[in-house]
């Protein structure tokens, strides 16, 4: 309130004195930072970014293009096709079964307890995979397993006898499942909890029917948190090694075990071959993640 | 004959009742306000109209028809929700056209018609918004077009103002009014603002804990209470219980008598009129055109509103004064 | 038309749990074979004997533990400060700590094996205590998307900013405030953060494996390649562990949500 000449003087230092003291707070504030980008750096960044770089080096470290063009070897190809096939299919199947069980849990009118047993189960077995997964399904699908025992003595159906094999493409894709399933039923709940009562409420007293319902209001609300699940249900396959290695060893050609077999030097025996395989793995992971970001937010944006 | 008529409706969630016993009729043409707090059971009832809910016992006819087991789809009820519940996936055509291409309407006639409704709701250059891209009254004008493009043969209005800004939703009031005027639209109205049922509705229907507490013409339900409950919800009545009642005016009643603020009049504390109470002003509120004023007289406070004219006219706290009221403004309720 | 898609769900579900179930059985049946005339618990009893079995499963307990301990003290104080004084780096930081879901851990490991050998400027893969360093760093890294989301989100409930100005403005200091104020608020949010991060650390393979370290996961794989029936019960015992990690969780979230409310 005082305008007296003195205090209008004395207005500016103060004030220059807050400027400096907000220089020093805002480098305080970067400081509180400081251990997690350093952190990120040292563990995530700089060694991802050494591969990427080690990719595109000759073993004397001059630029060049072939360790990128060995990729496009036969060998190399192919198991990156297997990866991507086995990563499509599981990421398909989990998302289309995961997807069932969840708006069966959630929209299926069925007892009050099922849906936080499923999301529990879903908790532990998405979290489930490794090696310990591969012994259930070996126990299970195995030569010896359970249920092609069960099948041989009591059905009279021989399950090795068609060509079949957990060692096998289909096998390894059942065992994906496992975990991939239900990953997708806690990915995809948030987004069936979003369709709101009154839409269908509001399709009704317009005259819509339940088909009418989904076709033209739930499942294209659903539809891009869908399409982003599979792909980040791709991704989470596609840099699986665990599973796969303790399942087939070195049996099944995909490119995590491929990668795994290049580390622990048993094949290839070219370092910078293997960066490219490892930048051609983040290219992969990295495309469905982003794919999966964006879908993601055009999900959020529909949302009122 | 009415038009829609309830009889003996009853709804139950487990072994809570939540409507308990409705009946009403309602004429074509006619625009009705379920008023009451939450949890009343009006947003109830209006579900089953809709077809959302079903009744525990009783029936539900729409122009002679009983609708009470018919699926909420074939019904040909337009029902506005109070969050709009405009789907996200399709622009402000689309919705509104959702429920004519349900109807399996010709192209041109939805095209013509959502033009039509879209100019009704003023929405014109809103036509490939998004719901995210409309502010909360345009939404809500979008979901009323919806329901109105097919034709309803009754609007339910589920608190649609609730979710919006003061000014625009006064404006918007008066645009459903106008628009229900001009359809000849039977419209039923839920709210829990009295001002808003007031200016709205042709009548009232004041609910409270699943019961009808009265029904009226809006002018009615405002000046003649029949409950305590009503007189409360309506205005801020001074209720007297009965002891009360006896020691200030004299009177022996049942239940409680109600008393409008505006209907005492505040008259100067030495005049030596018949029949007037004394009172001390204790305090006062400023309402914009009224003063609320709290005067005490044989140890009740009262509530007195006076218009505010001029500021010499404000009296202060400790002032004496004698106040009169009118047999005729004294209303016994249950 | 309710009925049948209810009837509907009922197959999806009852599908669902065959399928989820009978591995499980399987496994369970299978570990309990190893004694040829009848089912014994005798698989478990060799495993639970084996010295292997106790020096590495204690060796990962101890790694999860620690991984939690760090991971903590890295997630908490970072989200906190993001929230509170620098919410502009949000996206960056979030899209940091989604990271290690792009990019799969055999990439990441590969990446240490090169920055970080024996003859390199910072050779953590050298000697032994080193290695154990840079593994516990590589599962913090595994760790952060689920600790920092399960922290940000209980941050985000409790609005941090309000209530650090709410405690500031009665006179608190800094220490009560992040021990009393924030601390109790996001605790659930955090323990939920710890057993996720428990549960994917205790059985973690391609880590522990390239760096060469004595970890569960690779103890698993070795028995898995030598022996018959002893996968049979380390598998259900890891079942149950990761069970027992998400019923934990489940346990400190329901108690957390009262406390909520009244906070």
């Amino acid at each position: 309130m005082s305008t007296s000449p003195d205090s209008l003087t004395h207005r500016p230092e103060p004030g220059a004195g807050q400027i400096r003291k907000g220089l020093t707070l805002s480098a305080l504030n970067w400081l509180g930072v400081a251990p997690f980008f350093l952190f990120a750096l040292l563990f995530l960044i700089l060694p991802t970014a050494t591969l990427m770089i080690g990719a595109f080096q000759d073993a004397d470290g001059h630029f060049t293009l072939g360790n990128i063009a060995k990729l496009f070897d036969d060998s190399i190809l192919s198991a990156y096709w297997i990866s991507f096939e086995v990563s499509a299919a599981s990421a398909l199947g989990g998302t289309v079964i995961g997807l069932a069980l969840a708006l069966a849990a959630i929209q299926g009118g069925l007892p009050q307890w099922i849906r936080p047993t499923l999301m529990t189960f879903s908790g532990v077995a998405s979290n489930f995979a490794g090696i310990p997964l591969s012994f259930a399904f070996l126990s299970t699908l195995g030569r010896m397993g359970l249920v092609t025992v069960l099948l041989r003595n009591y059905a009279d159906f021989d399950l090795y006898g068609t060509g079949f094999s957990i060692l096998s493409f289909l096998g390894l894709t059942l065992t994906y499942l496992y975990f991939q399933i239900p990953l997708m039923v806690l990915i995809v709940t948030p987004a069936i909890d979003g369709l709101r009562a009154e839409w269908r409420e509001a399709c009704e007293s317009l005259g819509g029917n339940s088909v009418a319902y989904w076709w033209h209001i739930a499942l294209p609300i659903l539809w891009p948190s869908i399409m982003g699940s599979a792909l980040l249900l791709f991704a989470n396959a596609f840099g699986a090694v665990a599973t796969a290695y303790a399942l087939t060893g070195s049996s099944l050609n995909i490119v995590p075990i491929l990668l795994y077999a290049q580390i622990r030097g048993d094949v290839l025996h070219d370092q910078n071959l293997g960066y490219a395989l490892a930048l051609g793995m983040i290219v992969v992971t990295g495309l469905s993640n982003a794919g999966y970001i964006w879908l993601r937010s055009r999900a959020e944006r529909g949302r009122e | 004959m009415a038009y829609l008529t309830i009889n003996n409706l009853h709804k139950r969630f487990d072994d809570h009742v939540v409507v308990h016993d409705f009946n009403m009729s309602i004429e074509q043409g006619e625009f009705v306000t379920f008023l009451g707090p939450s949890g009343c059971g009006k947003t109830t009832v209006l579900r089953m109209i809709a077809g959302f809910e079903t009744p525990t016992s009783g029936r539900i006819c729409v122009g002679g028809e009983d609708i009470t087991q018919q699926a909420a789809q074939k019904r040909g009820i337009g029902m506005v929700f109070q969050s709009y519940a405009l789907f996200p996936n399709m622009n402000v055509t689309q919705n509104i056209g959702f429920g004519l291409k349900m109807r399996k309407c010709p192209a041109d006639d939805i095209k013509r018609k959502v033009a039509e409704v879209i100019k009704l709701v003023e929405l014109t250059g809103k036509e490939n918004h998004y719901p995210h891209e409309l502010s909360g009254g345009q939404r809500q004008r979008v979901a009323l077009a919806r329901a109105l493009v097919v034709e309803p043969r009754i609007l339910l209005l589920d608190e649609p103002l609730s979710a919006l800004d003061a000014r625009i939703r006064k404006n918007l009031r008066e645009q459903i009014r106008d628009i229900q005027r001009r359809l000849g639209l039977t419209t039923i109205f839920v709210t829990h603002d009295q001002e808003e049922a007031l200016t709205m509705s042709d009548r009232i229907f004041v609910m409270n804990q699943g019961r009808v507490e009265q029904e009226g013409r809006a002018e009615i339900v405002y000046t003649e209470p029949a409950t305590e409950f009503v007189a409360r919800f309506m205005g801020n009545y001074n209720l007297l219980g009965a002891a009360d009642t006896n020691r200030l005016l004299g009177l022996n009643i049942s239940g409680h008598l109600a008393i409008r603020p505006e209907s005492i009049h505040v008259l100067d504390g030495h005049s030596q009129q018949d029949g007037t109470l004394a009172g001390t002003i204790r305090q006062h509120q400023l309402l914009g055109n009224i003063i609320r004023y709290q005067i005490e007289s044989a140890g009740i406070t009262l509530q007195v509103d006076r218009l505010n004219r001029t500021a010499s006219d404000l009296m202060p706290a400790g002032t004496e004064v004698r106040l009169q009221i009118s047999r005729d403004d004294m209303r016994e309720v249950r | 038309m309710k009925s049948t898609s209810r009837l509907g769900a009922w197959v999806a579900i009852a599908i669902g749990t065959l399928y989820f179930v009978l591995p499980l059985i399987a496994t369970f049946e299978f570990s309990l074979k190893m004694n040829r005339d009848g089912y014994s618990f005798e698989a478990y009893k060799v495993v639970l004997a084996d010295p292997g079995f106790q020096a590495t499963f204690g060796y990962s307990t101890l790694m999860a533990v620690l991984t939690i301990i760090v991971g903590i003290l890295l997630v908490v104080p970072t989200a906190y400060w993001i929230q509170l004084k620098l919410p502009r780096l949000r996206p960056l930081v979030e899209f940091i700590t989604l990271l290690p879901l792009v990019i799969p851990a055999i990439v990441i490991v590969f990446g240490y094996l090169k920055l970080y050998n024996s003859s390199s400027w910072l050779p953590l893969t050298g000697n032994e205590r080193a290695t154990d360093l840079l593994l516990m760093c590589s599962y913090v890294t595994l760790a952060l998307p689920y600790l920092y989301r399960s922290v940000d989100a209980g941050l985000r409930a409790i609005d941090v900013r309000t209530l650090t100005e709410a405690a500031e403005s009665l006179g608190a200091s800094w220490p009560s405030i992040l021990l009393q104020v924030i601390f109790p608020n996001v605790k659930s949010a955090i323990l939920s953060g710890a057993f996720l991060t428990f549960a994917v650390v205790i059985g973690e393979f391609t880590m522990a494996s390239l760096l060469g370290r004595p970890a569960f996961g690779p103890y698993l794989q070795l028995i898995g390649a030598n022996r018959a029936y002893e996968p049979s019960a380390l598998a259900i015992i890891a079942f149950m562990v990761t069970w027992a990690s998400m019923g934990l969780i489940q346990v400190f979230a329901r108690n957390a949500r009262p406390a909520r409310k009244t906070a």
